[in-house]
Formats: C-alpha cells, structure tokens, sequence
C-alpha cells in the first residue's frame, strides 16, 4: 500500500511534466520584432536557435540616418553566409533551416562615418501555436464557426502587418520630412548672414582698387 | 519499505531532470552579446494605452571555460524606459532573471535600455554577457491560456476574445496614425512657410543690398571727381 502510494501520485505529475516538455519542445513560433540604433561603424548580431526542417524569416527596414542603407547578413551554424546584402534599405529573407542550430544575422554600419541609423527587423521562427495547448491534438475537423473566427484571425493578422509597413514608411518620411525643416531655417539665415559678408566686402574691394597708396598722391589729393 | 525509498529517489531525481530540460528549453529565442557597462536600447513605437511585457535573461561568459555559464547570481540588469517626452517611465533594477512591463500613457517612440550593473566587473573585466530578450506589445502580451482559465471561456469564446484584441489594437493603431499624420502635416506646412517668407526677405534684402551698393559707390566716386 505504501508503494503504490507515492507511485500513484508521482506518475500524474510525471505525465504532467512530461507533457508540457513536449509543449515547450514542440515547434513553436517564436517571433522578434525590434527597433534599435545602430551606431557609426559598428555592428550588432543577434543570434536565435532554430530547429532542422523550420522555415523562418526576417524583414528588415532602416528607419533614419544617413542615406537609409545598412548591411546585411544570415549565417548559419555552420558559419556558411546563407543571405548577404550591402547598403538595402529594406528586404525580406525566407529560409528553411537544414541545419538545427543557432543561426545569426548581423546589421553592420560600418561602411558609414558619422551617421547612425534606426534599423526595425521582425524575425518570425515557425508557424503560430494554436490559441490553447491541448489543441494542437485535435483529430476533429473545425466547425464553421471556428474556421471563421481562423480566417478572420490570419485576415487581422495582415492588416496589423500591413499597418506596421505603413507606420514605419511614414516615420521614415517624417524623420525627412523634420530634417528638412530644421535645413530650411538654418540654411536660410546662413544664406542671408553670406549675403550681408559678401556685398560688404565687395563694396571694400571695390574701394580699395581706387584707394591710391602711394604717399605723393596722397599729398595731392589732400 | 526499502522498495517505496528507492521508487521516491530516482523519480524526483527524473523530475529535477525533466524541469531542468523545461527550463533549457525556456530559452527565450533572440540573444545577443553586450560588454559588461554597455547600454543597449529598442525602439518601440506604440499607440497609447498599449501594455508592453518585456523578458530577459542573462548568462555570463566564463573567460576560463569558454562558455556561457547557465545562470548568473549576483548579476543585475537595470531597465529604464523613457516615453516619448524623455520622461522616465519605468526605472528599475532587476536580478540576471526579470520581467517588466508598463503602459503607454502618449503615443510615441518608447525607448528601452538596458544594462548591466555587474558586480564582477573587476574579475571578469572585457567579459561578454548574453541577453536573452523577448518584448511583446499589445495584444502579442496577452497570455490566452491563462485568460481561458480565469474566466473560464470556451475555445470558441476564447478565439472572439482574441479577434476582439487584434480589433482592438487596430483601432488604437488607426487612431495614433492619424495624431502622426497630423505632426507630419503640421511638419510640412511649416517647412512651406519657412520656405515662402525666407524666400521673399532674401529677395527683398537682395534688392536692397544692390542700392545700397550702387549709392555707396557712387557717392565714392563722386568724392574721388572720377564720375
């Protein structure tokens, strides 16, 4: 009785545990989207683990600085280059992973000198999870209801997309859009402070051609 | 009785395997390097009233080892997130484990930084340390499981709670494009006027510096008897 005790309880959790390992190691899409700066002349690397057989993608877009170029490239565990791009201002890359391991791709500025760039990428790994764990299992097909609230669902998720694309274009066109308003005003005082130095100095020049200086003339003229 | 002792030991013993494969399979995805004083900062441009949950976790480069140690105690990250007035929204100290999470109060560029305030900095001087990160935003932050227990929904309740969160955070995002096209117009509108009435006063200071000129020089050679 004593043995069958702590057995008896022991094996539920241990099938509870063993079920949410197989959660957590069942293919699972893990997705970043990040906006960071990227310094002149440096490089930043960012490194994700992806299972054999895993298609995964990364979008990148450059958001301000400079000519709105950066570089880019995927190598994979391995260390092959598997994706490279010099000076893009925004791209997409699909891969299907061949080999399990931790794949990296790097943003580099380091062709530029002096400006720094904001660079958004979304790196997606695998296909979604299904809204609650126990579904992934099911035999069943989906009722109408359910297969409409899934088509709804990937519909909504294409417009959240597609408003993330337009959102970072216009913060792209507002960043120049500021940057020329700022030139504007500065140009302008500028052009009127060198317009002011540059007729003075004319008229000065101009006088100084007919100033006589030698010292007799001077005697007769005054 | 010595057969119940000797089932407890290598069962737990399998447990604390098991939980330590869960815990590396945790791994948060995306990593990346930073030295130990450097200051890393994300970017996330949000409408207001948005809920961002941020997750991290560090591990430290063991120099002699040549390997990431699993966990670092004694390690701290601070993090701070600034709105998009530069006011500090969230400013805290977390251990080499942490979650933090805020609300957007104004629609703009919220701008995250963390960094290391180690504690080993004289022993491991140049060291690296990775970072796990995982920041989710909005709706993405909602734990869908957890909502279903709480209240106790259906699938299919479940699955319109979600469709009513990604509506939801349409609409919010409809609402902070429209404030941002706004700036943007106010933006352009203004660059138009600058341009416009500098324009005019450049011309007008043209033609004026060019009288000036002309009187100035003609009463000069009007002095030296040459005209």
């Amino acid at each position: 009785m004593d043995g069958a005790g702590p057995r008896a309880a022991s094996f539920p959790l241990l099938v509870l545990t063993l079920l949410l390992l197989l959660l957590l190691r069942a293919e699972r899409s893990r997705g970043a989207e990040l906006t960071f700066e990227l310094p002149d002349n440096a490089k930043q690397c960012f490194h994700e683990e992806v299972e054999q057989g895993v298609k995964f993608s990364l979008d990148y877009q450059v958001i301000t600085g400079g000519h709105y170029d950066v570089d880019c490239y995927v190598e994979d565990p391995l260390g092959n280059v598997i994706y490279r791009e010099t000076k893009k201002q925004y791209d997409s890359f699909t891969y299907r992973a061949e080999v399990k391991g931790v794949y990296q791709f790097c943003f580099s500025n380091e062709f530029s000198t002096f400006s720094h760039k904001t660079v958004y990428f979304d790196f997606q790994v695998g296909d979604e999870p299904p809204i609650l764990p126990d579904m992934g299992n099911k035999v069943t097909a989906l009722t109408q209801m359910e297969s409409a609230c899934v088509t709804i669902h990937e519909a909504l998720k294409t417009v959240i997309d597609s408003q993330t694309h337009y959102r970072l274009r216009e913060a792209q066109d507002r960043a120049r859009a500021e940057d020329l308003n700022s030139r504007v005003s500065y140009w302008s005082v500028g052009e009127t402070i060198a317009l002011f130095v540059v007729s003075f100095s004319q008229v000065l020049l101009l006088k100084s051609f007919f100033t006589e200086k030698r010292p007799t003339n001077r005697a007769v003229h005054s | 009785m010595a057969g119940v002792g000797g089932w407890r030991l290598p069962a737990m013993v399998r447990l604390t395997l098991l939980w330590l494969a869960v815990c590396v399979a945790c791994a948060r995805g995306l990593y990346f390097h930073i030295g130990e004083t450097e200051k890393r900062c994300f970017i996330e441009e949000i409408p207001d009233e948005t809920m961002v949950i941020g997750n991290y976790r560090t591990q430290m480069w063991d120099k002699q080892k040549e390997v990431f140690l699993p966990s670092t105690p004694g390690l701290g990250m601070h993090v701070e997130v600034k709105d998009p007035d530069g006011k500090v929204v969230l400013s805290r100290q977390y251990g080499s484990e942490g979650r933090f999470t805020f609300t957007s109060h104004t629609p703009g560029d919220h701008q995250i930084c963390l960094h290391s305030n180690s504690t080993r900095m004289a022993l491991f001087a140049g060291g690296k340390l990775r970072v796990h990160l995982d920041i989710q935003v909005g709706e993405h932050a909602n734990n869908y499981p957890e909502i279903a227990a709480k209240d106790k929904l259906t699938e299919l309740q479940l699955r319109a709670r979600q469709l009513l969160d990604q509506v939801e955070q349409i609409q919010k995002e409809q609402d902070y494009q429209r404030y941002r096209e706004e700036r943007f117009r106010l933006t352009s509108e203004s660059t138009n006027q600058r341009v416009l009435w500098w324009s005019i006063a450049q011309t007008v200071i043209l033609i004026l510096t060019g009288i000036w000129q002309m009187r100035h020089l003609k009463s000069f050679f009007e002095a030296k008897k040459l005209v």
